[in-house]
């Protein structure tokens, strides 16, 4: 809405000249060029802006520079016209702001007192009193309205303007690195003058023109800086919270949603939706407790975790709880490789003929052997009566685990239930090559 | 009849509890938070305490402490959804006597809340893969000057009505398997348990702390 070109280049003249209007003093927002304080002084004693604008600016010469510290002052304590506060009683209660306020200004005094160790007080008297004005600044910048942070934030940010893009922001583009050309000359300019008035110097001369060049730097950017570091910190935030938003709905919406809708399409059959809800419960657990994928396509590489799959897999396949806990956990190996694979065969053993209703799987690690127990309490059988078509399945238990040095017990009895025993000694090699065959 | 108090920040699964309980034990309270639930416990002093682990006002470890100090008798059971191990540990060092999953049958939960009340402690399977992981043995190093054996390690008894546990089995069906009797299984889980609760191992400390992170 306000153009800066509008307030940059408004000519005073062309307002009237007023009267006091008698009032309490007021800054002036409509007619200001930076806090509206000069103005708010001329409608008040009814003097001619320019006037005191020009009485300002000699005023900093016989006080060192201090006028410019009052007028930041001024700035913070008088109330602007139409407001009943002024910033300073919103300020007393920001105590990040005065924190700030604080360090920008001790900064400033460390590059002054380096200053005058290495050159004379007449330069940095001038700034002295600007340690003020930068807490001052600081406090009004973080709490006065927003068009009065815009205001500031066009005198404090000079880059801002070289770097926004908008169209017809060419003009004030221009006015801010004329502007920023300018103050660095002078810097200089200063510097240089200052040190070459001291001869005594010459060997601290490098020295005290870096650390007055850099004071510059700090001073012009330092607030804008600031700005820019805490925005950055602000949009990363944002940035993860949304990620994280849309990570959740995807994964609410791919896995939750899709079982809910084949539940209500298979109400008419229990069994299966006993079974969704189940695997759907699993899933979720897994991904909101564990931090695993939720899918399950993550790679294998661990023993806790095959087990997790040969449960999974029986849940979906044979439509019978499967119960597992497991206790420890290992890279895999050919050895624990093939001790799932027979522990595999048993569960699906045990849900295809037990008639259990849950199966119970308890693998545990430890240093020398990794064991596995595949347990149901169904009608187990007699093992001396073998069907031939279970032999086989018993073969492929125990030669797996025979072939690799391990060994499988069975135990059974009909109507007791079943109970395999699957250990695999732990055969001692560096964990991190097992990793790099896996 | 045993007197229960359920405290659970989900309605729907109090009033369904409630209902499945209700012929076999006297539910005389239900709380949702952790203050309405200590004020509620202190005043009715039920036998058993139902408790969920995860709480709005600062988790059922909280309800546990404040009213352990002054009510002794009153028995807690840890009921919840949740697996991380770190909550249910919490709980259980708190002073639970044990902790089962939401998803029991009424007629264990009947039974566990009867043992409890008893002063026996129940351990669901996973919390019997927990107690195992959290008590394997220690690598060398890991021995601190308070290592105290008696508090600090389980014996291969105890491990071994652990496993069993965890394996799904009964108490009934861990006596006949270990050849001892129920009374002496009850007296393993409860070892157990005050090992859990006493312990100041190091390592059952980080091992939660660990779970945490990965």
């Amino acid at each position: 809405m306000d153009h800066p070109a509008r307030w940059h280049h408004h000519d005073p003249f062309r307002h009237k000249h007023r009267h006091g209007h008698g009032g309490p003093l007021r800054r002036d927002p409509a007619d200001r060029l930076g806090g509206g304080v000069a103005a708010g002084i001329a409608g008040w004693r009814g003097i001619n802006v320019t006037t005191v604008r020009i009485a300002f600016v000699l005023l900093t010469v016989p006080t060192s520079g201090a006028a410019v510290a009052l007028y930041v002052l001024a700035w913070l304590l008088i109330p602007m016209a139409g407001a009943d506060s002024n910033i300073a009683s919103r300020a007393r209660s920001d105590t990040r702001g005065i924190r700030l306020g604080i360090a920008l200004a001790s900064l400033l005094i460390l590059v002054l007192l380096v200053a005058r160790t290495l050159g004379d007080g007449w330069l940095t008297g001038w700034v002295w009193p600007q340690v003020l004005s930068v807490a001052g600044l600081v406090l009004i910048w973080r709490n006065a309205p927003a068009e009065e942070q815009a205001v500031l934030r066009r005198l404090v940010e000079p880059p801002e303007g070289a770097a926004g893009g908008q169209a017809g922001a060419a003009g004030w583009r221009k006015w801010s690195v004329i502007r920023l050309t300018v103050a660095t000359l002078l810097l200089f300019g200063g510097a240089g003058w200052l040190f070459s008035a001291h001869a005594s110097l010459a060997l601290l001369r490098p020295l005290g023109g870096v650390t007055l060049v850099i004071a510059a730097v700090v001073l012009f950017l330092g607030p804008w800086w600031l700005r820019i570091a805490r925005d950055l910190v602000l949009e990363r935030q944002a940035r993860v919270r949304a990620e994280e938003r849309a990570d959740i709905a995807a994964r609410v919406h791919d896995s939750v949603l899709q079982t809910l809708a084949l539940i209500q399409r298979r109400a008419d059959d229990p069994a299966k939706v006993i079974q969704l809800a189940r695997q759907q419960e699993r899933e979720l657990r897994s991904w909101l407790f564990e931090g695993r994928s939720l899918d399950g396509t993550d790679a294998v590489t661990t023993f806790a975790a095959g087990v997790r799959q040969i449960q999974q897999d029986v849940e979906a396949r044979y439509e019978i709880p499967v119960e597992a806990v497991t206790v420890g956990d290992g890279e895999l190996d050919d050895d624990l490789n093939a001790l799932l694979a027979a522990a595999h065969e048993a569960t699906v053993n045990a849900a295809k003929w037990s008639g259990a209703d849950v199966i119970s799987l308890f693998a545990e690690v430890e240093p020398t052997e990794v064991s596995l127990v595949v347990r149901d309490r169904g009608r187990g059988f007699d093992p001396q009566v073998v069907p031939a078509d279970r032999k086989g399945l018993a073969e492929s238990i125990h030669g797996r685990m025979t072939r690799r040095g391990g060994t499988a017990t069975v135990s059974t009895a009909p109507g007791e239930g079943t109970k395999v025993t699957l250990s695999m000694p732990v055969t001692a090699k560096p964990v991190l090559a097992a990793r790099d065959t896996t | 009849m045993t007197r229960v108090v359920l405290v659970d920040d989900h309605a729907l699964f109090r009033s369904g509890v409630r209902a499945e309980l209700g012929r076999q034990v006297d539910v005389v309270g239900e709380a949702e938070d952790v203050q309405p639930a200590i004020a509620l416990i202190a005043e009715l002093l039920p036998d058993v305490v139902l408790l969920d682990v995860h709480l709005p006002g600062g988790g059922g470890q909280a309800v546990v402490q404040a009213i352990k100090a002054d009510h002794p008798q009153v028995r807690f059971l840890a009921l919840s959804a949740s697996d991380a191990p770190e909550d249910v540990i919490a709980v259980i060092r708190a002073g639970a006597r044990g902790y089962v999953t939401k998803t029991i049958s009424t007629a264990e939960l009947t039974d566990a809340v009867r043992r409890v009340a008893a002063g026996d402690a129940v351990f669901s399977h996973r919390l019997a893969g927990f107690v195992l992981d959290a008590f394997a043995a220690a690598p060398a190093g890991e021995v601190k000057p308070a290592f105290d054996p008696e508090l600090d390690q389980l014996t291969s008894r105890e491990r071994e009505v652990l496993r069993l546990i965890a394996q799904g089995y009964t108490y009934k069906e861990i006596a006949r398997e270990l050849y001892i009797s129920v009374k002496t299984v009850e007296s393993h889980v409860s070892s157990v348990l005050r090992k859990l609760q006493l312990s100041t191992r190091h390592q059952l400390t980080r091992w939660a702390t660990e779970r945490r992170l990965t």
